[in-house]
């Protein structure tokens, strides 16, 4: 099989067996969701409904009148029971939405087919999405039908689905393309419509050869769409590295994909938005991989957005030893949560517990300038040099050395043997640059 | 369920399994042959010439810690690495006291003084090289034949017999060492062994040693000389994978090593062929280290997705 990929990157031990062979299964319905009314990058919603009310499945909780935001909707039926500020896992508090479920998951009313894929006009199916409140559910959350808005004087040939599912651990979009080929296909060709190009590709990384053969099949007779074996590499999933693994373009440092002709989207984002399309159902529900060795049975589950990830965990079989970390998300680009009392978010692709023993006491030691950081960084910036530069507030070196080019994947600190955490000091580098920005 | 006492922090969440001990343990290991050539060449007293050396870098650098109150770092394997380094560069009778002087000088001048590991901005190795060379400059080039008795008279080494009366040594002699020199340079063969593995394990940057020593080839034959033998002889080979590529003082981008390594070798050669000195290796790196600073300035990588101006 003949793999493409970009250049530089890192090969971290995958650990995906723990749950790659595991089918999704449904997760036992919640007594009690809590639906923070921020789920986007972009502006919060405003809630549409008051304590006391009846909700329905589906039914639309939170709006916003901002063009970059998605609204929210109920994922069980029941009660509002308060409106109030929670904690989600970045310890940030925001409003949420709390409903006591009434057991019966009564639809509602506006949760019906919206007809096939000839009839509808592509804005139409963008339309659908941004009711559907999708966003980006490879963990930014970024509003999808923004994505799908091309800003005026660029032209987008392509869209890429991104299968490669680089982060370690993770395997709920490797279980979607193996479940629902045809839903992700059909996600596909509706993003393709919108943007109107016969160009699309599935990007999916060569470990998860049966999701490439599931693809292959579902997309026999689509000559429009080709489905891409990447190599297994960190981070392959990356949008930028995603691109030009795909199609050998760059995109322009400070540009969107959209200035390479380029749409990227996540292959479980295709799945919500064929759901929305073929059955009205918004995005209420989404596959989290319960995973780590410090989870009694790892699984994969599908999750109503809301739901504690504590109660996940004890559907889990509960913690195995004693839990170190508690990462939402990936180990690579995850947050480490300090409180497991909060809800599942629509992006929130896995909850990874390491345990005490597997979290190393990493006790930074001086650079032997082994440029390892330097040789691993997908966007070829010098990690080492912008550390230096941040710990000594040198922002204008900072500038100078692109470090508003960093996408945060964490190659650096990953493969430093030094264990400098080095994207720490780059990423407090580039919140000082652009602070400085705004202040001019 | 209660909520656990968990740890938080920044991604990434996982590393990599290599530390800085490791690495440099795995240096030290991977000199195991050269160190048994030159035992096996020049006998019991090379051995003592490597123990001292390592043991006085050691204690050198224990010292220096203790004393500047930081913690004690000899375990990590790199001041071990800086006596083996600098043992492998010394003549083969060196009297003892000239070798521990040569490491305290190594770890002391060549390392602590700038802050220890990871500040030096030369191969640490080489200035306690510099050092002896400058201060025992008879005792450093008395050279003796491998398997010489005690009482054996003096040899010259191959560049030397090359330069001063033209007289080659065969390949084959150069290449298994059994010929006159330092402990370290006069098997080929350890070292490449040595140093292979270390590109293999990504501890050393091939571009460094393939720019250093393809440039010596290709100016040796370009001025009519014997490509062959220039690479095999002296301590090029040793300098090529163990000391030019040093981590610590070399560049960190991947032009920058290019650059670094055929700027080594063309020093190298303008020495062997027009200097007064037989040998080029020790100035060639130390000069080439002193740029290191600049190179990284003047290459950075184009980063994705810029355009050139």
């Amino acid at each position: 099989m003949k793999v493409k990929t970009f250049k530089q990157g890192i090969h971290p031990a995958y650990n995906k067996e723990l749950t790659a062979g595991k089918a999704l299964q449904k997760a036992k319905d919640p007594a009690q969701v809590v639906i923070p009314l921020q789920q986007n990058i972009g502006a919060p919603c405003e809630p549409l409904v008051k304590v006391g009310d009846q909700v329905k499945v589906g039914q639309k909780i939170g709006e916003s009148q901002s063009f970059v935001s998605a609204p929210i909707h109920s994922s069980i039926s029941g009660v509002v029971k308060a409106i109030r500020e929670v904690e989600v896992g970045t310890g940030r508090k925001t409003l949420a939405v709390i409903i006591e479920s009434d057991g019966q998951n009564t639809l509602h009313e506006d949760v019906k087919p919206k007809g096939d894929l000839d009839s509808l006009s592509g804005d139409e199916i963008r339309e659908i999405i941004r009711e559907a409140g999708i966003v980006g559910m490879g963990g930014a959350m970024f509003p999808t039908h923004v994505k799908l808005s091309v800003p005026e004087g660029k032209t987008v040939d392509t869209v890429i689905l991104n299968g490669a599912e680089c982060e370690p651990y993770l395997t709920v979009d490797h279980r979607i393309m193996i479940e629902h080929p045809e839903e992700v296909v059909y996600g596909l060709k509706a993003l393709m419509k919108v943007l109107n190009v016969n160009k699309g590709y599935i990007g999916i990384e060569d470990n998860k050869s049966d999701a490439i053969e599931a693809m292959i099949k579902a997309t026999e007779n689509e000559p429009e769409i080709e489905v891409v074996p990447l190599e297994t590499k960190y981070p392959q999933g990356g949008e930028k590295m995603l691109i030009t693994a795909v199609t050998g373009r760059e995109v322009p440092s400070g540009g969107l994909p959209a200035d390479a002709g380029c749409v990227v989207n996540n292959v479980t984002t295709a799945y919500a938005i064929a759901k929305a399309i073929k059955t009205g159902m918004p995005l209420i529900e989404r596959p989290v991989t319960i995973t780590g060795r410090g989870i009694k049975e790892p699984k994969n589950l599908m999750v109503k957005i809301g739901t504690s990830v504590a109660e996940l965990i004890e559907q889990a079989g509960g913690f195995k030893g004693k839990p170190g970390k508690v990462i939402l998300g990936g180990p690579m680009m995850g947050i480490s949560a300090h409180n497991i009392d909060v809800p599942v978010l629509k992006g929130t692709s896995g909850i990874l517990v390491l345990t005490a023993d597997e979290v190393e006491d990493f006790e930074p030691r001086p650079c032997i300038r082994c440029a390892r950081c330097v040789d691993v960084c997908p966007v070829f910036l010098m990690p080492v040099t912008l550390a230096n530069y941040a710990q000594h507030d040198m922002f204008a070196e900072l500038e100078n050395y692109n470090v508003l080019d960093c996408i945060e994947c964490g190659s650096c600190s990953y493969i430093c043997p030094a264990k400098r955490p080095l994207l720490h000091y780059i990423r407090l580098g580039k919140a000082e640059v652009l602070a400085q920005r705004r202040k001019k | 369920m209660s909520n656990p006492k968990l740890i938080v922090s920044s991604s990434p969440h996982i590393r990599d399994v290599d530390t800085i001990p490791r690495i440099m343990h795995t240096v030290n290991l991977s000199l195991l042959p050269a160190v048994l050539m030159a035992v096996y060449y020049f006998g019991f007293y090379a051995l003592m010439i490597i123990l001292t050396c390592v043991i006085f870098s050691v204690l050198t650098e224990a010292i220096w810690q203790k004393l500047r109150g930081k913690e004690i770092t000899i375990s990590d394997g790199s001041a071990i690495l800086t006596g083996l380094l600098l043992a492998l560069t010394l003549p083969p009778r060196l009297p003892l006291w000239m070798a521990a002087l040569g490491a305290i000088v190594a770890i002391s001048i060549g390392k602590q003084v700038f802050g220890g590991l990871g500040y030096n901005p030369f191969n640490p190795a080489l200035v306690g090289r510099a050092f002896l060379l400058a201060a025992f400059s008879v005792e450093m080039t008395t050279w003796y034949l491998p398997g010489a008795g005690v009482d054996a008279t003096s040899t010259a080494t191959p560049l030397a017999l090359m330069k001063m009366s033209g007289q080659p040594t065969s390949y084959w002699d150069l290449f298994i060492g059994n010929i006159g020199g330092s402990l370290g340079e006069t098997s080929a063969l350890a070292i490449i062994l040595g140093g292979a593995y270390l590109i293999y394990k990504g501890y050393v940057d091939y571009r460094i040693t393939i720019g250093y020593l393809g440039t010596v080839a290709v100016l040796t034959a370009v001025f009519g000389q014997d490509p062959i033998f220039h690479l095999l002889s002296g301590g090029l080979v040793l300098g090529g994978f163990y000391m030019l590529t040093d981590m610590v003082t070399s560049p960190i981008t991947k032009l920058g090593r290019w650059i670094y390594g055929i700027g080594a070798g063309v020093i190298l050669v303008v020495i062997r062929l027009w200097g007064g000195y037989p040998e080029g290796v020790l100035y060639s790196i130390l000069l080439m280290n002193m740029t290191v600073p600049l190179l990284n300035r003047y290459t950075r990588p184009r980063t994705y997705g810029e355009v050139k101006q």
